[in-house]
């Protein structure tokens, strides 16, 4: 494995991680947002603040690492996503910006003030939306070269099929992942009331969430066929998430096994992501730029390797220690102790 | 949209996003420190009252940070998205600390989340201390690594240019150049100085309405001890960046000063107006006082302006901010020597209306020094994006939409801005000291009032 390999591995596997907390984030957002209206808050919003509480921070720091180390490692991406970007990312922040802040202000400053949660659940759900538009424009045929300066077409962007089939599959999933991994937790809490309800929102959406994804590649074909037959090469492992995705509907159903359901739920996003990143190889923007091309020096790649590194040995037992003290602390997860400052 | 316009756009998007970014984020490299400290002295004294006071900061703190978590998110991108071409360079030479701001967050992010939940759930509350420590060390590192990367674009170092090629390139040399060690301490220590200033207001500013606690005293007397032992430190440290501008950036000095000419015995000019032929009118002029800033020498000759050519000389209008953000600094070192000193003399005006007032407008005070710092750090390295590399005009985005997205961004900082005051301040009238030390005594049993 070269540099390039491993540096595009590692960003890739910060995002999958950001897209995998993020989406359970956001998604319950929007549930907490959507029971409000629904009247089903006494069901919902307890085990959703439980979770959701002491984790909102670290789900950031997943894509800041990412964007930061694209940077890092292969700096000419600063100059064709970050001029053709400013639109979309702009949007995308300040999503993140209302949602994030608004999601503090309504936890500790005023429980329950609805305006807030409101704009913390919607907000959170149009990030995702904003943001795969950047998986869009990586397929190339956006951008332009005029005298020697990307340049975005908005117009074709925004009538193009793909952008839209990827924007409902980032939210439907976003729905679909959130939704699952709240059954599972909701479970473990002892509430069966909201692990029902919650079991049922993710039934509802697990199957748009393969359409749109099989648009997705039926769009691909017509628009970026290079791309296309690069997503053949690699059946197998589309075909291994599809049979998990199968698994996950099939417990849910059952009502068995959640946490195993959550399990294959997250094989099935692993397996499709980097399949996908896999066929994208080794172009991070169609035609322009390769992981190749825009590498940034030997001397930089080893030392961010190596800070990476130290930086692992940190983490790792931090996290660890944060999914002991409140994701598999039966006490806390049931609500047994109320700690917080 | 011309590229000049372009420029110019980019430049007001970035300078309002920092100076907003910048009070969220002074707060919280200093807060967690203050909170360590209350908590620990409430552990040592066991006096319930310092514990309190940590774990009302750590609330309030919550609200900022996260304020400061998302407008540090923004500006991250916005660097990318308003300045491709500097970013391309600097992703190559000094990508290494940026990257490193991201673990110190991350770590910090982590325990922060920890240390909030875990409020009495351990019997020894040393381990709940103890827990804020890696939240005080990733706050205070992220603001050493960010300053890292300030200070490479006023001092780069660490790579070479042949042939439009970046060649001998050495992260280590980049991280290490001859402006980061003054530039760290200064942002570092200055953001302790503010936060206990800023917490000294909000005690006094409580004081004066109405509440007579001795809890508010407590925290009045030690965030007005660790703002003086800070604000001493700014002080020195502020000598050395003096220093370090007269050897590798003489004309940000110099323009600093409105020192024209070069000259031994040079004079500091305090304020004062510029005439059109550039005289320096209505000043207050302390002689030999710029070549001791300088050098630590009275004779010593400082290099003026005369020295640059006229377009990469900084606007001179920098001379205010550098001025201003020196005399609050000096301000409030004398007022809170002048506090402890009449706490130790017992002198009773410190307890006066108007001293607590003066007390309650140091907080916005200090904040204001920061931006007057930062703006002088910024607009003092014009034209230079990268001082003598490459040019803020060389360095923006070419995008058209630059404008609408700075009204979009001012309306969200906006939002953010009144959102979280509101927030605070009710947050704290909800819930007033007096009876939460009430609770506190009845779930106790023992006398914490």
């Amino acid at each position: 494995m070269n540099l390039e390999i491993l540096g595009i591995t590692v960003l890739w596997t910060f995002l999958f991680g950001y897209i995998m907390v993020g989406a359970i984030d956001f998604g319950a957002g929007f549930f907490n947002a959507y029971s409000l209206i629904t009247g089903k808050q006494r069901v919902l919003t307890k085990v959703i603040q439980r979770y959701l509480s002491p984790v909102w921070e670290i789900t950031n720091v997943f894509l800041v690492f990412f964007f930061v180390g694209i940077i890092g490692f292969f700096p000419k991406t600063a100059f064709y996503y970050g001029t053709t970007l400013l639109v979309p990312v702009s949007f995308g922040l300040i999503l993140l910006a209302i949602r994030g802040s608004y999601y503090a202000f309504e936890t500790y400053g005023s429980r329950g003030h609805k305006g807030y949660s409101f704009m913390y659940g919607l907000a959170g759900l149009l990030i995702p939306a904003s943001l795969s538009i950047v998986l869009t424009i990586s397929e190339g045929g956006f951008i332009e070269l005029v005298d020697g300066n990307p340049v975005l077409d908005y117009w074709k962007l925004f009538t193009s099929p793909l952008t839209w089939s990827i924007v409902v599959l980032s939210i439907s999933a976003t729905l679909y992942i959130s939704a699952v991994f709240l059954t599972w937790y909701a479970n473990k809490a002892r509430d069966l009331e909201a692990a029902s309800l919650l079991r049922r929102y993710a039934l509802t959406w697990s199957f748009p969430t393969m359409i749109a994804a099989g648009g997705i590649i039926y769009e691909l074909k017509k628009y970026q066929p290079e791309h296309y037959s690069n997503i053949q090469n690699f059946w197998p492992m589309f075909l291994i998430s599809f049979l998990l995705f199968v698994g996950t509907v099939f417990l849910l159903y059952t009502k068995r096994q959640y946490g195993w359901a959550f399990t294959l739920l997250a094989g099935q996003f692993a397996f499709a992501f980097y399949g996908y990143g896999a066929s994208h190889y080794p172009y991070l923007l169609y035609p322009y730029l390769t992981i190749y091309d825009s590498f940034t020096n030997p001397a930089m790649a080893i030392s961010l390797v190596v800070v990476f590194i130290l930086g692992l040995c940190l983490l790792i037992p931090s996290l660890i220690l944060v999914m002991r003290l409140f994701l598999f602390d039966k006490d806390y997860v049931r609500g047994k102790g109320d700690y917080h400052a | 949209m011309g590229n000049e316009e372009a420029v110019f756009f980019s430049r007001v998007l970035t300078e309002t996003t920092l100076s907003f970014h910048i009070i969220y984020a002074t707060i919280g490299v200093g807060v967690p420190l203050m909170i360590m400290i209350a908590q620990w002295v409430g552990i040592r004294k066991n006096d319930e009252h310092y514990i309190l006071l940590a774990r009302r900061w750590a609330r309030g703190f919550v609200i900022t940070v996260a304020v400061g978590v998302v407008t540090g998110t923004a500006i991250g991108l916005q660097l990318s998205l308003l300045w491709p071409n500097f970013m391309e360079l600097a992703g190559n030479v000094i990508a290494l600390p940026l990257f490193m701001e991201t673990f110190a967050f991350f770590f910090e992010a982590i325990f922060l989340g920890i240390y909030l939940y875990t409020w009495d759930r351990f019997e020894n509350q040393k381990k709940h201390l103890l827990l804020l420590i890696p939240v005080a060390l990733g706050a205070a590192f992220s603001a050493v690594f960010i300053t890292i990367v300030n200070a490479f674009m006023n001092a780069p170092r660490g790579f070479d240019i042949v042939n439009g090629e970046l060649v001998n390139i050495s992260p280590l040399l980049a991280m290490f150049n001859p402006a980061m060690p003054t530039k760290v301490a200064h942002v570092v220590v200055t953001a302790f100085m503010t936060a206990a200033f800023v917490l000294a207001a909000i005690a006094a500013f409580r004081l004066l309405r109405g509440s007579d606690h001795v809890y508010h005293k407590k925290a009045l007397f030690l965030t007005m001890k660790l703002g003086f032992i800070f604000s001493i430190g700014a002080a020195i440290i502020g000598d050395f960046s003096g220093k370090y501008l007269a050897e590798y950036q003489p004309e940000k000095l110099a323009a600093a000063e409105w020192h024209f000419e070069t000259t031994d015995k040079a004079e500091l000019i305090l304020m004062g107006v510029l005439t059109e032929d550039n005289e320096v009118k209505y000043a207050l002029k302390i002689p030999y006082g710029l070549s001791i800033l300088a050098a630590n020498n009275p004779f010593a000759e400082v290099t003026g302006l005369d020295q640059f050519p006229e377009d990469e000389v900084p606007p001179l209008y920098i001379h205010y901010l550098f001025n201003l953000m020196v005399f609050i600094g000096m301000w409030m070192a004398l007022l809170s020597a002048i506090f402890l000193l009449g706490k130790w003399r017992e002198w009773k005006f410190i307890a006066s209306k108007w001293f607590r007032w003066l007390i309650v407008l140091g907080g916005p005070l200090s904040i204001l020094a920061i931006e007057f710092g930062w703006w002088f750090a910024e607009v003092g390295r014009q034209p230079w994006i990268l001082r003598d590399i490459m040019k803020v005009s060389e360095a923006a985005t070419t995008s058209g939409q630059v404008d609408m997205m700075l009204i979009l961004f001012c309306l969200l900082y906006l939002v953010l801005g009144v959102g979280s005051v509101v927030v605070l301040r009710r947050m704290f009238r909800r819930n007033p000291v007096e009876k939460e030390l009430e609770d506190r005594h009845a779930m106790k049993g023992r006398d914490v009032r």
